[in-house]
């Protein structure tokens, strides 16, 4: 028990708190709610094979599922080399006060909050126009791995530094090349922690319209090639909502799509972080 | 209950302070006080995730007396410690049972004004833990929750407070500065200096020398030596040479079958030179724990 | 982490390429920055020499047909909506972690946590649609028209929470246990202990949230987009639409032509520069040290 002024303010600080978990959670239900209400009755295995009709309004997203998939994966086949090869670099081969080790780390960080619509104007401006590629496929998935890249690095670098300085003492000892040690002992055993950074580079990927507005197209239909202009499912539920008139039910499925996709990957990654670090730490 | 038998004669002035304030060691065969009751522990057990972790404890601690809680580690005593200012309740896996007397008054019970005993009650943990403000402002956050004086009257709380442990002199020239910028010998007496500060009645230490360096942790030792009479004191410590120096009464856990127990207690020259438990003895001279 | 420098080990050649070959791959990371910023400076070279950056401020309106090319009504209409998204994301979001840390019970802590998480990972385009088919019409009935000030201030809100309460989390673990435990042996009550130790102890991380959701805020353009209204005006109460620097470039670019396009790039480069500002005291905070541990 306490004195009055003190139940007084320790009543109104719980009262505080309590509301606002329920204020931030309420929207939450209540957008999740709203897009299952209204996105599950449309949603269905021929939405998700057939082609976009009647400007979206009708049939399915079949096309849009697939230029996603391959703005998504060039995204990742370009990001993951350079983003790994940064990593092990920073990790592996400079201190942390050398210089080129602050400078490299310092641009990524920048970079990393640089807004996605510039990186837009940027994809459009180096992709589309001079280096040529015009509205493709190609050009937005470029123009991702460069969003990408900074916290991909970031990710993997992580994982890096969190294997064991015994292995590598153990590996120096032996005299094992550097090369050799990376490939054999580091690459392995940070495997679960680049799975998972590259698992989030894609949902981020795949979350993404602004830097895609105008670098890989509108058009619907299915692509023929990478140089085929294309569009990602985000892309497609904010033409549906917001230039379509009666568009918003397939907008909805849509969303139900593309927030599922990103939920499964979100748990996939939560699930092999803790599945396999744990081990890992145990042998360490 | 060894300190129910004859107490000599002691004269006015000894009996009006709590103990004798010059007190020998324990190799005087006088018990140091006439024993006033202050805390009473009656079949205290602790468990943590419904396992006993201490059990059946029966003490009597006495007013203005320094008891030293000591033993191997894991045996319970500085839960027991924490259970006397219900510090358990923030470990939610604890359950203390039985019965914890404040002049009387049950601690345990869900009623106690909990904000009232922990200010009757201070604590000094092993780490020394300044707040990462001011000086002043550690004195000041205390002073204001519990509202007890004027914002006037607390300049001179403060220099009382930090004179009573010697560090008026060092720090009265920066009690604005960070506080963790001073040493860990001094961060500790501003420890104990920010529980004097509210006039508590009890004083709890959880072997609040044994982070410091040795000359640090001699400071200390003599500060809280100089605290009998004016506080009740109860310490925690590993330290058999220490609480030789500085107890006026000894009570020795050990952990049976993996639950701490009570195993002996009583006045320090009794459990240093005569202890009735085989074990006591045993731990007494070194050759356990 | 480093055992060995680069000169000691060995000397074999494959090591070398294979060093080399790294080094050429963070060079190619390294130059991003630099390339993006080049590139984004040349498209706007044109309207920089052309038409000057004075002007961006002193024109009468954006009327990029009639080359003039005035930007501040959709800078206030960025500065409004971030500002007062950050004024009720930040307590929320602070407060948010409080009540995962103080006052859940562990499992629904975790919960809550976890709805954070997710919340955080949902595409800024769904928000937007959302806004735009539920939050919209009920401002709408509330006061006309409905796509909003408010609106925009609303979402993006919702969408900065995630930010500000992970890493104020993450902050308030950081407080070691014994400041919580010496405060509570000195009797401060469960608020007191929040409020005058926990949280002053842990501002740096605190700070650093906020600025990380106001550049965030910043830059948002898909559901500002959705919510907003895209008029270009400056908003004399919250239920005038308003269309700020990024839903300006996204609206535009489909069809700008050379000075126009070269317009918009410039826009796109002062939002960088805007952001990149706030990003940077951001990082600057992060790694101060929070406070001195005792020795």
């Amino acid at each position: 028990m306490l004195s009055l002024s003190n139940t007084i303010r320790e009543t109104g600080a719980t009262l505080m708190v309590w509301t606002t978990a329920a204020l931030i959670t309420i929207p939450f239900l209540w957008l999740i709610g709203d897009l299952l209400w209204h996105g599950w009755p449309y949603l269905s295995l021929n939405f998700l094979l057939s082609a976009p009709q009647n400007a979206g309004r009708e049939g399915g997203i079949e096309p849009i599922l697939v230029s996603t998939g391959l703005i998504v994966g060039i995204c990742m086949v370009v990001a993951l080399p350079i983003g790994l090869g940064t990593a092990l670099f920073l990790s592996e081969y400079t201190r942390n006060d050398q210089v080129s080790g602050r400078l490299i780390r310092g641009s990524l960080d920048v970079l990393a909050g640089v807004p996605s619509i510039v990186f837009g104007l940027f994809g459009n401006a180096f992709f589309c126009q001079a280096l040529d590629l015009g509205f493709s496929i190609l050009s937005g998935g470029l123009t991702l791995a460069c969003m990408v890249l900074p916290i991909l690095i970031r990710t993997l670098e992580e994982s890096f530094r969190t294997i064991a300085l015994d292995q590598r003492l153990a590996a120096a000892a032996l005299g094992i090349s550097k090369m050799a040690t990376i490939q054999h002992i580091l690459l392995p055993a940070a495997i679960p922690g680049l799975l998972v950074g590259c698992i989030l580079g894609v949902g981020r990927a795949m979350a993404e319209t602004a830097a895609l507005i105008f670098t890989s197209g509108y058009v619907d239909r299915m692509p023929t090639s990478l140089m085929d202009s294309g569009r990602a499912l985000s892309l497609h539920i904010y033409d549906l909502s917001m230039n379509v008139a009666g568009g918003n039910p397939n907008a909805y499925a849509t969303a139900l799509v593309l927030v599922g996709l990103l939920i499964s990957i979100n748990i996939v990654a939560s699930w092999i972080a803790e599945q396999w670090t744990i081990p890992n730490q145990l042998q360490n | 209950m060894d300190h129910t038998q004859s107490t000599p004669e002691l004269t006015q002035a000894q009996e009006k302070s709590f103990c004798v304030q010059s007190w020998r060691p324990y190799q005087s065969a006088q018990p140091c006080c006439k024993p006033i009751s202050h805390i009473r522990a009656e079949d205290l057990s602790i468990a943590y995730h419904e396992r006993l972790a201490l059990q059946h404890v029966n003490l009597e601690i006495n007013k203005g007396c320094i008891t030293a809680l000591v033993g191997p580690s894991g045996c319970g005593k500085t839960s027991f410690l924490m259970s006397i200012n219900r510090l358990t309740d923030l470990i939610p896996s604890c359950q203390v049972t039985g019965q914890l007397l404040l002049h009387e008054s049950n601690i345990l019970a869900p009623t106690t004004n909990l904000l009232h005993l922990r200010r009757t009650i201070g604590m000094i943990f092993q780490k020394p833990t300044v707040f990462p403000f001011s000086i002043r402002r550690n004195f000041e956050i205390p002073l204001r929750e519990h509202g007890l004086q004027a914002q006037s009257a607390w300049a001179s709380t403060i220099e009382t407070a930090l004179r009573h442990v010697g560090l008026w002199h060092e720090v009265k020239d920066r009690l604005d500065q960070p506080a963790q910028a001073l040493s860990g010998g001094q961060q500790q007496r501003l420890c104990l200096a920010r529980a004097l500060a509210l006039s508590p009645e009890v004083l709890l230490l959880d072997e609040p020398c044994s982070a410091l360096d040795p000359i640090s942790s001699g400071i200390v030792e003599d500060l809280i030596v100089s605290l009998r009479g004016q506080y009740t004191v109860v310490i925690v410590t590993h330290n058999l040479a220490q609480a030789r120096r500085i107890a006026d009464h000894v009570a020795l856990f050990w952990s049976v079958n993996g639950i701490g127990q009570l195993l002996e207690h009583g006045p320090a020259q009794k459990i240093f030179e005569a202890p009735q438990h085989e074990l006591t003895a045993a731990y007494i001279s070194g050759s356990r724990g | 982490m480093i055992l060995f420098s680069n000169n000691t080990s060995s000397r074999s050649n494959t090591d070398r390429y294979f060093s080399w070959g790294l080094r050429v791959l963070s060079l190619l990371a390294a130059s991003l920055l630099v390339l993006v910023l080049g590139f984004i400076l040349r498209e706007s070279w044109m309207a920089l020499t052309q038409v000057g950056l004075s002007r961006f401020f002193t024109d009468s309106g954006w009327f990029p047909t009639e080359h003039s090319y005035e930007i501040t009504p959709m800078i206030s209409g960025t500065l409004l909506a971030a500002w007062g998204s950050i004024l009720l994301a930040a307590p929320l979001g602070i407060l948010s972690a409080v009540f995962c840390h103080f006052y859940a019970p562990p499992i629904l802590g975790l919960w809550y946590r976890r709805m954070i998480e997710l919340l955080a990972g949902i595409p800024s385009v769904v928000f937007g649609f959302w806004g735009l088919v539920v939050l919209v019409p009920l401002i709408a009935a509330w006061q006309p028209p409905g796509p909003s000030l408010l609106g925009g201030i609303l979402i993006l809100t919702l969408m900065i929470i995630p930010t500000i309460m992970l890493i104020a989390h993450s902050s308030i673990s950081q407080v070691p246990t014994t400041y919580i435990n010496n405060a509570t042996a000195l009797g401060l009550s469960r608020w007191a202990v929040i409020w005058r130790i926990v949280l002053p102890a842990s501002r740096v991380g605190l700070l650093t949230g906020i600025f990380l959701g106001l550049a965030r805020a910043m830059g948002e353009t898909m559901a500002i987009l959705m919510v907003c209204g895209n008029v270009i005006q400056y908003p004399s109460h919250i239920f005038d639409p308003i269309r700020t620097l990024t839903a300006n470039i996204a609206l535009e670019m489909a069809y700008a032509l050379d000075q126009h396009r070269s317009a918009l790039f410039i826009s796109g480069l002062l939002l960088m520069v805007l952001v990149i500002i706030f990003v940077s005291i951001a990082e600057v905070l992060r790694h101060k040290t929070p406070y001195v541990v005792a020795k």
